[in-house]
């Protein structure tokens, strides 16, 4: 059934070739767990990404009852997690996916450096990888206000302390990510919630896209 | 006129097609971005002085704490806030009026917080401390001296700014 569904498309639409140049290519032994155990440290990029997808899903699912309102934010993600059925499991999954993202790029970093995959020609998907791990802390720091606690509320204090002493921009700075000069507030969680939920995860599938389109026009770097 | 390089038919279109789409980019693209940088450029709200209910002859030479609370405007939320102060005259008879926001990580600081210290102001977060004058003491983690508000005496009743200043320094 699903096969004739299948050639049905591909009849009309010669999707074939468009799915075989992504995917149908060899991975190559040394990369392969199966004849070398220890080829699985090459996992961890891979694992990145799959811990990506359920924060992007999971995410997707919070904001189904979140609301990014300093007088409803905290009282919305308690009856989210207390009250919606699996709700303490849908949120565990975006808090400790959010540590574990950060794990495993640390340590498909430490990979890709001690196997000095980084060198030429490969130099500017390191320079990728690096704005990704940027955007990832951004998305951290970002996500951490949102559900108003007093935690949330000071630890971003501390942020916007440190981002305000830039030299000579500080203030600007501040101003611009806090929504007000001093009140940490309700225009500060409003453009958290649209940085976290918005810009960088649109800036972060741009950065993975080109990290993966390198890789796959490079090929995986050889063996050691 | 034939001395003179000719615009050419393709470099014409491609010159219009070019400025076009810029006109037509940069009219998409500026309204959002003088939108989301409003809030660093709107008009700095005027600094009104706020009457704590405090006297001036009730002031002493030992700081006492002030609360004092004014209508804050945060975009389209209002709310009454409270802020503190620590109040006292230095030796001069000058007042002075310190945050009791700790310079280390924001927590309050107490002015005789903690009995091994005494005569300093101190915060019970990390153990940061400050001199009477708001100075803080080297070798604890406050990485510069208390803020300070300015002041008023109105009719014999102290009023402060909405925001204390940093000192600087230190």
């Amino acid at each position: 059934m699903l096969n004739k569904v299948y050639d049905w498309i591909d009849e009309r639409l010669d999707i074939t070739p468009l799915w075989r140049d992504i995917a149908d290519h060899e991975v190559p032994e040394h990369v392969n767990p199966a004849h070398h155990f220890s080829a699985f440290v090459y996992c961890f990029g891979g694992l990145t990404f799959f811990v990506v997808v359920i924060q992007i899903l999971s995410g997707m699912f919070l904001t189904m009852y979140y609301v990014p309102d300093i007088e409803r934010a905290w009282e919305s993600v308690y009856y989210l997690q207390n009250q919606v059925a699996f709700g303490q499991i849908v949120r565990g999954m975006h808090h400790w996916g959010a540590s574990i993202v950060i794990v495993m790029m640390f340590l498909h970093t430490l990979r890709v450096f001690f196997q000095g995959a980084y060198k030429k020609p490969r130099e500017l998907n390191w320079i990728v990888g690096v704005l990704i791990f940027f955007v990832m802390l951004g998305l951290g720091l970002t996500g951490y206000l949102l559900p108003w606690d007093m935690k949330a509320l000071f630890a971003t204090k501390v942020t916007l302390d440190i981002v305000q002493s830039t030299p000579l921009i500080g203030d600007v700075l501040k101003t611009l990510i806090a929504g007000d000069e001093y009140i940490t507030g309700a225009q500060t969680l409003t453009r958290f919630f649209a940085i976290h939920v918005f810009f960088l995860p649109a800036v972060l599938l741009g950065l993975i896209g080109a990290h993966f389109l390198m890789i796959r026009k490079q090929g995986i770097s050889g063996p050691l | 006129m034939s001395d003179k390089q000719r615009v050419t038919r393709r470099q014409f279109l491609t010159y219009t097609l070019m400025g076009v789409g810029g006109f037509m980019a940069a009219g998409t693209v500026m309204p959002m971005l003088r939108f989301a940088v409003d809030p660093a450029l709107q008009a700095k709200a005027g600094g009104d002085l706020i009457a704590t209910g405090l006297k001036e002859s009730e002031i002493t030479n030992e700081p006492q704490r002030v609360d004092f609370k004014f209508d804050q405007q945060d975009g389209w939320y209002e709310s009454q806030v409270t802020q503190s102060a620590w109040v006292y005259k230095d030796n001069n008879g000058d007042i002075i009026a310190l945050s009791p926001i700790c310079k280390h990580l924001g927590c309050t600081v107490n002015w005789n917080g903690n009995e091994e210290f005494p005569n300093q102001f101190y915060c019970p977060c990390h153990f940061g401390r400050y001199e009477k004058d708001g100075t803080n003491v080297k070798g604890t983690p406050p990485r510069g001296p208390l803020d300070r508000y300015d002041y008023e005496i109105k009719d014999g009743v102290l009023y402060l700014s909405m925001r204390a200043k940093p000192r600087g320094g230190a």
